[in-house]
């Protein structure tokens, strides 16, 4: 019993000691971040990392998110005989919830492993270590970027979602279903506010942080195995998924 | 004599310079008392007192897990010691910082045991990596300057190359050139001809004694090459139980009476001269 006791206890302090090392890690990323010199070029290479080359998956899985939105909000909305406000209906799940959490789940799945593996074989390979000896600090040359890229590229491919996954809608509901276009647009306009848009964009802008701040965190302290290589990258992988899905839900109890 | 060069002032040059006002510092570049490191809880230096001449090749050399690349990282700050101070001219760095340790490592430079070039950079990337980045060089003088540092490492012409395009030699040579082209004070290599065939390791150690004498950096080396290190090095220490056993110049170094010692660089190769110096 007393075991078990001490083994819990042990977890417990571990899992805090970790959290501090996290917190520590990201307020460091951030003080290095606006010490000079600023590398602009390294900001816009993450930034095209993160942001253009996720465009491809994020178009795609927004166009079908907001296809099969429409084809089941048709058939729910089609039972009280409300068809007309198919438009609103996709459009605030989109922006609302649909739109941030899957982007940045997107994001983590493309980008946040590829950061975490990247950082990591820098690590393992001692190339972190000639970023140190070059008097060049890692967090500022490697990290600060990384989290520029997240905190601008996320709410971009947000904005990109939500609009792709909106027009997806459209092409189920108006083209394919026969929802009058006038209709869905129109719900749409009456029904999204600015705190939906609002709400929308802060979620991006944390879950960005979030995807950001992991991965380079997990690639950061990476053993020095191939082994401990794989299981960062799970890590970063499977926390930032989860540290979404939980921060969703807090910023919508706050927002709503 | 045993880890010092107070009795051997004669052989050890000194490098008058503004930065050294403490005595001592006229003629060491770097100095670790009493410096102990665990790592994972295991002691692995258990108080280190080292003192590295100012403009020579100093080599440590010790068994495999004695600690001697941990030692070498604590020389630039890597890693932090539990305990100790290690002096880098008259500044001592093991409390030391951000902005202030790089000051610090301004004065250094490493080649890893491989190499750590930057896989995503050329070979002509990673030579100009330091001075476009430290220095804030663009333009035709960072060409010049690495086009040369290339072709002293013999490594003209593949500049456009990628790391993962060269040799185990090649790389290290391609570090040798990012090394030399901060033209720095001290210079640290970490078993530099690990894996490299008998002649690779031969050029590779002809080339950093040459570098060095016509650069007249610090250089410290970690290595397992004995008796090879015995003609290139001035100077040999040897790691044995997280401390220093024995400290010498490479001719006296073996001619030591330490039993254990003896054993260590005759396996390695080297007939032990019989002698008076004892670890």
């Amino acid at each position: 019993m007393t075991n078990v006791i001490e083994q819990l206890g042990q977890w417990a302090v571990g899992r805090v000691r970790e959290m501090g090392r996290m917190l520590l890690f990201l307020l460091s990323a951030f003080a290095w971040l606006v010490r000079p010199p600023f590398r602009f070029h390294q900001f816009m290479k993450q930034l095209h990392f993160i942001g253009y080359k996720s465009v491809f998956v994020v178009v795609l899985t927004a166009g079908f998110t907001g296809m099969v939105l429409a084809l089941q909000g048709y058939y729910s909305l089609r039972k009280f005989g409300s068809e007309g406000l198919l438009g609103s209906a996709v459009a605030l799940s989109m922006i609302r919830e649909l739109g941030p959490v899957l982007a940045a789940l997107m994001v983590t799945a493309r980008a946040g492993s590829a950061m975490t593996a990247e950082i990591g074989i820098m690590r393992i390979t001692e190339q972190v270590d000639a970023l140190d000896t070059m008097a060049i600090n890692p967090m500022q040359y490697l990290v600060a970027p990384k989290l520029v890229g997240g905190l601008i590229g996320v709410p971009l491919l947000v904005a990109l979602f939500d609009v792709v996954g909106i027009y997806g809608g459209s092409l189920v509901g108006v083209d394919l279903l026969g929802v009058s276009e006038g209709a869905y647009w129109n719900s749409m306009e009456s029904a999204v506010e600015w705190k939906d848009v609002y709400g929308g964009i802060l979620k991006s802008v944390s879950f960005g942080l979030i995807v950001s701040w992991v991965c380079c965190y997990k690639g950061f302290y990476t053993r020095q195995s191939a082994e401990g290589l794989g299981r960062a990258t799970t890590e970063a992988v499977v926390l930032s998924s989860v540290l979404i899905l939980v921060c969703d839900y807090f910023l919508t109890s706050v927002l709503l | 004599m045993v880890n010092g060069f107070e009795s051997d002032g004669d052989l050890v040059p000194s490098l008058p310079s503004p930065i050294y006002h403490k005595p001592w510092a006229l003629s060491q570049m770097i100095r670790l008392v009493g410096v102990e490191k665990k790592l994972g809880g295991q002691p692995v230096l258990q108080g280190v007192d080292l003192s590295i001449p100012v403009g020579k090749l100093t080599t440590i050399i010790g068994r495999s897990g004695e600690g001697k690349s941990v030692l070498l990282k604590r020389m630039i700050g890597l890693l932090q010691p539990d305990r100790g101070e290690v002096w880098v001219g008259d500044v001592e760095i093991s409390r030391l910082s951000g902005t202030r340790l790089n000051d610090v490592r301004k004065r250094f430079a490493m080649l890893f045991q491989g190499a750590a070039l930057f896989d995503s950079l050329s070979v002509f990337e990673n030579v100009a990596f330091p001075l476009r980045e430290k220095l804030r060089m663009k333009g035709p003088g960072v060409t010049k300057r690495v086009e040369e540092k290339l072709a002293e490492v013999g490594l003209a012409g593949m500049g456009h190359k990628f790391p993962a395009e060269l040799s185990g030699g090649m790389r290290k040579r391609a570090g040798l050139a990012r090394a030399l082209v901060m033209e720095p004070e001290i210079i640290l290599f970490d078993e530099p001809t690990t894996g490299l065939d008998p002649l690779m390791a031969k050029s590779i150690h002809d080339l950093i004694v040459t570098m060095q004498q016509r650069f007249g950096f610090t250089a410290i080396m970690v290595s397992h090459e004995i008796p090879e290190i015995f003609g290139i090095s001035d100077w040999v220490a040897m790691l044995r139980k997280g401390k220093i056993a024995l400290m010498a110049t490479a001719t006296e170094f073996q001619r030591t009476t330490d039993p254990e010692i003896r054993e260590f660089i005759s396996v390695g190769g080297t007939v032990a001269l019989p002698g008076s110096l004892a670890g």
